[in-house]
């Protein structure tokens, strides 16, 4: 392991109540890093971030600074130091008395308490401010006054928790470049939080992409960007299409009913993919020759820079593309995809894997809810199963009633020509769905499984 | 068609009615003697009488001190019920509340009964009692408001920055309850001073407070110079207001 890691969180795992908030979380940040947690809202970010400042205690697991456990120390022992996200700044205290807080609490003396402060609001173009009361501030002066309390005390490692998030988009882009120019001149180590990719890209040496407690991809902005490992990470950051395909052999990969030239090496013969495609890396033209594919433009939205199209493929998927020239809708374009713009990943999952237990010989337990399944030779009631159902095998229902048991759609993905559910079961679990049906993010569904649809084979210990 | 400014004369009539009217009133009475020529005799009357000015600092003293162990026992009590981890009902925070939902009389009278049986002599310390147990929910409430609605954000960025709990007891949560405080000192110190039921009941009239001399002057058809004290009790009340801070204070959730 690297000398030069100043937090080394290992194990880390954090329930509240029922639910499982984080999950072995294993993550270290090299000192002077400037680190990013990213993912949507309620994926763990700010929990693990809480946890690093120490306002939450892990379940399990340990947080090391410098080599030794923290996780028992109260926060106000930890050498670290929070940018809240709305601040937090004390009303009582003026600028001043705000920035020197920490300091006075240590018995710094007075006049290095005066240079460091002065120091700090020059730092932050505060300096002729220190006398004003916080609540006269604006938004974006009482984001600077918040930093500069933070890191007049010299932190370790700086946490910063959205910090940027209350601000107009034209502050953010600014206190954005602060904010970077702030690390690379202090040289601490900075723990950002955020959901905004765009904010995370731009500001980080490192990016951590967390989904529903786990950690999906660590990796710098243009990995992350450029080679994504799943179909989450793929989705979350900037916009792609994610197809389905088949790696038929080495640099050989097929999709949308196509076959493609590719540079990625390693993924077997004939083996099933998820493959994304940016939308600025399809070529589309009015030529119909020396084209790999065709298609027919369906909208066309300028968005300044650029215009962004749909276009409905020839096999009939819909691709997303960004281009310089826009083309009328329904008009019939060339496209084209260079190898080394197409990502292959591995597939997560082939099929849905349940465990269960056979109720009688034609009656399965999965799920917490029983399911009829064809007659099972030699597997009598009580026998520890495995059951795999494929992903287009499950039927949703309107209404949670009419199931053999309910759960809550939580996370879509448009893959081209139909939709990849994941959907959240009532007893805790995910299924995973293809259907052509639109549904929406937390809607409530019936789950039903045909008889015929459920492979059962004995669990082997 | 009604003009909309035209809906407030009910509620301005009443004000003038039952508020502006009677306070000219007390200060035409105040500056009047018996046969209604106007006079300032009432007024430097009360500075001049021994017994007015010493029960005048009784009251004061009386309040004050009542105010002070409201406080004392009133800010632990909002404390505890407006953390979440010591408190997690809202039956405590009702229980706290619910003699409040009884006349101020009868538990005095009660009170009063009760230190009869057990053979407690009545004085001061009976009169500290019924005033602290009267008005003690007037301290809690609004202290309570302000600490439960304060963002528990301020006490974690002290901590952040190095203070122990203790200190951001002291340094933060403290400094930003006064407003509560304050609307709580407005509550308790005012009325106990015009009170005279409590030091009636609990002291059978052996201590004698500022109210009771006014309604002994009323009573006893001495209305120019009750009116007088009336007055010069109101110029108190006010001071308190200015000095606490009032409408600060009240923004801090004084309502009930």
């Amino acid at each position: 392991m690297p000398k030069d890691i100043i937090i080394d969180i290992k194990h880390l795992s954090k329930s509240f109540g029922d639910k499982k908030v984080l999950e072995d979380i294993n993550l270290y940040v090299r000192k002077g890093e400037f680190i990013t947690l990213l993912g949507p809202s309620g994926c763990g970010k700010t929990t693990l971030l809480r946890q690093i400042a120490g306002f939450i205690a892990p379940d399990e697991g340990q947080i090391l600074l410098e080599g030794k456990d923290i996780s028992s120390i109260p926060p106000y022992k930890r050498p670290l130091n929070t940018v809240f996200q709305r601040y937090a700044l004390f009303p009582h205290l003026d600028v001043y008395d705000n920035i020197a807080f920490g300091l006075k609490l240590k018995g710094v003396p007075q006049d290095e308490i005066d240079t460091r402060v002065k120091k700090m609001l020059k730092m932050v173009s505060m300096s002729d401010y220190e006398d004003r009361s916080v609540d006269s501030l604006s938004g974006g002066q009482q984001q600077r006054v918040a930093i500069a309390r933070a890191l007049v005390n010299m932190p370790k490692v700086l946490l910063l928790d959205e910090p940027l998030a209350a601000l107009d988009l034209k502050m953010r882009k600014d206190m954005q470049i602060e904010l970077k120019e702030l690390h690379q001149k202090m040289g601490i180590t900075f723990i950002y939080v955020t959901h905004d990719q765009e904010e995370a890209l731009t500001l980080s040496d490192t990016i951590v992409v967390l989904n529903e407690g786990r950690i999906q991809q660590i990796g710098t902005p243009t990995d992350i960007y450029n080679e994504p490992c799943n179909s989450f990470v793929a989705d979350f950051i900037g916009e792609s299409t994610i197809l389905n395909g088949t790696m038929i052999r080495d640099r050989r990969v097929e999709f949308m009913g196509h076959e493609f030239d590719c540079v990625d090496e390693g993924f077997g013969e004939n083996n099933p993919v998820d493959v994304v495609i940016r939308p600025e890396d399809v070529y589309i033209m009015s030529r119909l020759d020396g084209a790999q594919f065709t298609g027919t433009v369906k909208s066309c939205i300028f968005k300044g820079v650029h215009y962004e199209m749909y276009v409905d493929t020839d096999k009939g998927y819909e691709l997303m593309v960004q281009d310089y020239n826009g083309f009328e809708p329904g008009s019939t374009v060339g496209l084209l995809i260079k190898p080394s713009d197409i990502q292959v990943m591995r597939k997560e999952r082939l099929c849905n894997t349940l465990e269960g237990e056979m109720v009688d010989e034609t009656h399965v337990s999965i799920l917490d809810a029983e399911f009829e399944c064809l007659p099972q030779e030699g597997l009598e009631a009580g026998t520890k199963v495995t059951v795999e159902v494929g992903f287009d095998k499950v039927d949703l229902l309107d209404h949670q009633e009419e199931g053999a048991t309910g759960g809550e759609v939580s996370f879509l993905l448009y893959k081209g020509n139909h939709y990849h559910l994941t959907v959240l079961t009532d007893s805790g679990e995910h299924l995973w769905v293809d259907t052509d049906d639109i549904w929406d993010k937390g809607d409530l569904v019936g789950i039903n499984i045909l008889p015929a649809d459920l492979k059962i084979t004995r669990k082997d210990d | 068609m009604i003009k909309r400014s035209s809906w407030s004369i009910p509620y301005l009539a009443f004000l003038i009615l039952f508020v502006a009217l009677p306070l000219v009133l007390i200060l035409v009475y105040a500056l009047q003697d018996g046969t209604g020529h106007f006079t300032l005799s009432n007024i430097t009357r009360f500075f001049s009488d021994k017994d007015s000015l010493s029960t005048f600092a009784v009251s004061i003293e009386v309040a004050v001190e009542n105010t002070l162990l409201c406080i004392l026992l009133g800010y632990p009590a909002a404390w505890i019920l407006a953390n979440k981890k010591l408190n997690r009902s809202a039956v405590t925070i009702i229980l706290f509340m619910l003699p409040m939902w009884i006349n101020a009389l009868m538990r005095t009278l009660a009170t009063a009964e009760l230190f009869n049986m057990f053979g407690i002599t009545l004085g001061k310390g009976t009169l500290l009692f019924g005033m602290v147990y009267d008005y003690l929910p007037f301290m809690i409430y609004p202290i309570y408001n302000v600490l439960d609605r304060m963002d528990n954000s301020y006490a974690e960025a002290a901590g952040d920055l190095g203070a122990t709990p203790w200190t951001v007891f002291w340094k933060v949560t403290v400094p930003l309850s006064m407003p509560g405080v304050r609307s709580g000192i407005l509550m308790v110190f005012m009325p106990t001073v015009s009170t005279f039921a409590i030091s009636e009941f609990l002291t059978n009239n052996k201590i004698k407070l500022f109210g009771t001399i006014i309604q002994e002057n009323i009573n006893s058809s001495m209305w120019n110079y009750g009116a007088a004290l009336a007055f010069i009790m109101l110029i108190i009340i006010g001071i308190t207001t200015v000095l606490t801070g009032g409408r600060d204070a009240e923004a801090a959730g004084g309502a009930i």
